[in-house]
């Protein structure tokens, strides 16, 4: 019974060891027949707009961090979680606007400059960053304490690495594009950011000005996507013509929130 | 219990992941003890301390107890101790799968069932003689605690799966609705037909009143975890509801695995008890 009982643990064991190890794509192309082009900036257009919160925002528990030698110096008082925050007039920030569907195939180039994810005084800075794959991943420690960099995502390698105080930056690549992967320090488990890998550059992450502007966007009807992380998504379908320029507003609904 | 207590913490805090590396911790025997490393550290050197007290214990009743039952308990429980902390370990170094998570939380169950069928089976009342007990009845009290004990455990693992994110919460309502189902019917039979035996009836009990208090928990543990989902911050009364379900849960499953053993110890099975009914008419026969 004893050795049975082994049996089934190991085996267990090895179905749920999968994923490890990296790997950096050369080359970045959306998909479709035919060899990718790239934009022609001469008849491409854009798509602006801002995202609004209808409603006031909802109360969000404050994370206290009291108790914590570093976070609690750095936060005497309860922080409002970054899940929600609003700017003037219902502005609403950290909310990542992109193209989903309707682009042809095309080829970008990979920037070289990567995206930095900070953590600073026990939160991530931005709550929300946005990269192509390919592109790296800076992961920077401004705090005198130690931190776990942990993104937990479905179709990336995941990994889990530690960074104390005065380390180096952590560099990472997600090949795959992918949404929303939730990043996460288990040390301090109220420190939560999201991750977004795309196949292109359409995309922005909205300040608290609510604004954005996705700009060489080649002629074509689109369906452009707003994603929040408490409310949920919401879509619009453009009609881009040679130099054309589109206005759309995103209105989520303070409502929507589930627990709020 | 301590030791399930402090894994069910790690879980809940989230901590699991909160030192990467393992056998040592960011690379040293005590790493710093900040946020979430206190429960991982934590619930490794409670693990540890488990694990020599079971080593102890394993020699020990080797040397000391006549019993080949116990004997073979002890030195079980040690290889499952053994292997609790090389899952937990291949937990960390892995990542979190989902199923690893389930697997270790599950063997948590096993090695805690085995230590407390140990305590019966060195306890003086399992050593004494008494004469064995007929139960004519169908399904026999010994076949419907043994279901009743499988049923509880199969629940476990599949509340585990829920707590690591293997399986949603529809396996575990529905397991819920069994073992109730399960436990009631072996509680009703105890009460009817072994009503005043005490080695039966006082586990019957204890599991009907730890099923109770799961189920109440299980719903207040829900309500809480749905509560907490959207908050980066869970209140106190999460963890509270939460790792008191996983104690009443092993505590459940333990009483079962008791009334099980005990129901095993004291009830001839049917055939014999069928044989010694057909024995005794006999001699009724002849002796008229």
């Amino acid at each position: 019974v004893f050795s049975f009982v082994l049996m089934v643990f190991v085996t267990f064991a090895i179905v749920g060891c999968s994923k490890q190890g990296t790997s950096e794509p050369s080359e970045l192309a959306t998909k479709g027949s035919g060899p990718a082009i790239a934009v022609d900036p001469a008849t491409a257009g854009s798509v602006t707009g801002n995202v609004i919160l209808d409603g006031p925002p909802p109360v969000l528990r404050p994370i206290d961090m009291g108790g914590q030698p570093f976070c609690g110096k750095a936060h005497p008082s309860p922080v409002p979680p970054p899940a929600v925050v609003t700017g003037e007039n219902g502005a609403l920030a950290n909310v990542v606007v992109f193209v989903k569907s309707g682009l042809g195939n095309y080829r970008f180039d990979i920037p070289r400059k990567p995206v930095v994810l900070d953590q600073q005084g026990c939160m991530y800075e931005p709550h929300v960053a946005a990269l192509i794959a390919g592109q790296t991943l800076e992961v920077t420690n401004s705090d005198e304490t130690l931190h776990n960099v942990h993104p937990m995502p479905r179709d990336n390698p995941e990994w889990n690495k530690s960074q104390p105080a005065g380390s180096p930056p952590i560099s990472a690549i997600f090949s795959q594009p992918e949404l929303a992967i939730p990043m996460m320090c288990n040390v301090h488990p109220w420190m939560k950011s999201y991750i977004f890998v795309f196949k292109n550059p359409y995309f922005v992450v909205t300040s608290k000005t609510g604004t954005f502007n996705i700009g060489n966007l080649p002629p074509g009807t689109y369906t452009i996507e707003a994603w929040q992380e408490r409310f949920g998504t919401l879509d619009e379908t453009v009609t881009i013509r040679p130099k054309d320029s589109k206005v759309i507003s995103f209105r989520f609904r303070a409502t929507s929130v589930p627990g709020a | 219990m301590v030791l399930l207590m402090a894994g069910a913490l790690v879980t809940n805090n989230n901590a699991g992941d909160s030192v990467p590396d393992w056998p040592l911790a960011y690379g040293r025997l005590v790493p710093p003890l900040v946020g979430g490393i206190r429960y991982e550290y934590g619930h490794r050197v409670i693990a540890s301390v488990v694990a020599v007290l079971t080593l102890a214990l394993a020699v020990w009743i080797g040397r000391t107890s006549s019993s080949r039952l116990a004997r073979r308990f002890g030195w079980a429980a040690l290889g499952l101790i053994i292997a609790q902390g090389a899952l937990g370990g291949m937990r960390v170094l892995l990542g979190h799968p989902a199923l690893l998570a389930t697997a270790h939380a599950t063997l948590a169950q096993l090695f805690f069932v085995a230590v407390v069928a140990l305590s019966l089976f060195t306890s003086s009342w399992w050593q004494q003689d008494r004469s064995p007990l007929d139960d004519s009845s169908s399904p026999g009290v010994r076949a419907l605690a043994a279901w009743t004990t499988l049923a509880i455990f199969v629940q476990l693992i599949v509340g585990a799966g829920y707590r690591h994110g293997a399986f949603g919460i529809m396996p575990h309502v529905i397991g819920a609705a069994v073992v109730t189902f399960l436990v009631i019917g072996t509680g009703r039979a105890v009460r009817k037909r072994f009503g005043k035996v005490r080695g039966l009836r006082r586990w019957s009990i204890w599991l009907q009143a730890f099923l109770g208090t799961q189920i109440l928990l299980g719903i207040g543990a829900y309500w809480v975890t749905l509560k907490a989902a959207p908050e980066a911050q869970p209140a106190t009364i999460y963890f509270v509801l939460t790792v008191a379900h996983v104690l009443v849960g092993a505590l459940t499953l333990a009483s079962s695995v008791l009334l099980a053993l005990s129901s095993f110890r004291m009830i001839r099975p049917r055939e014999l008890a069928v044989l010694g009914l057909r024995a005794e008419n006999s001699a009724r026969v002849s002796r008229g």
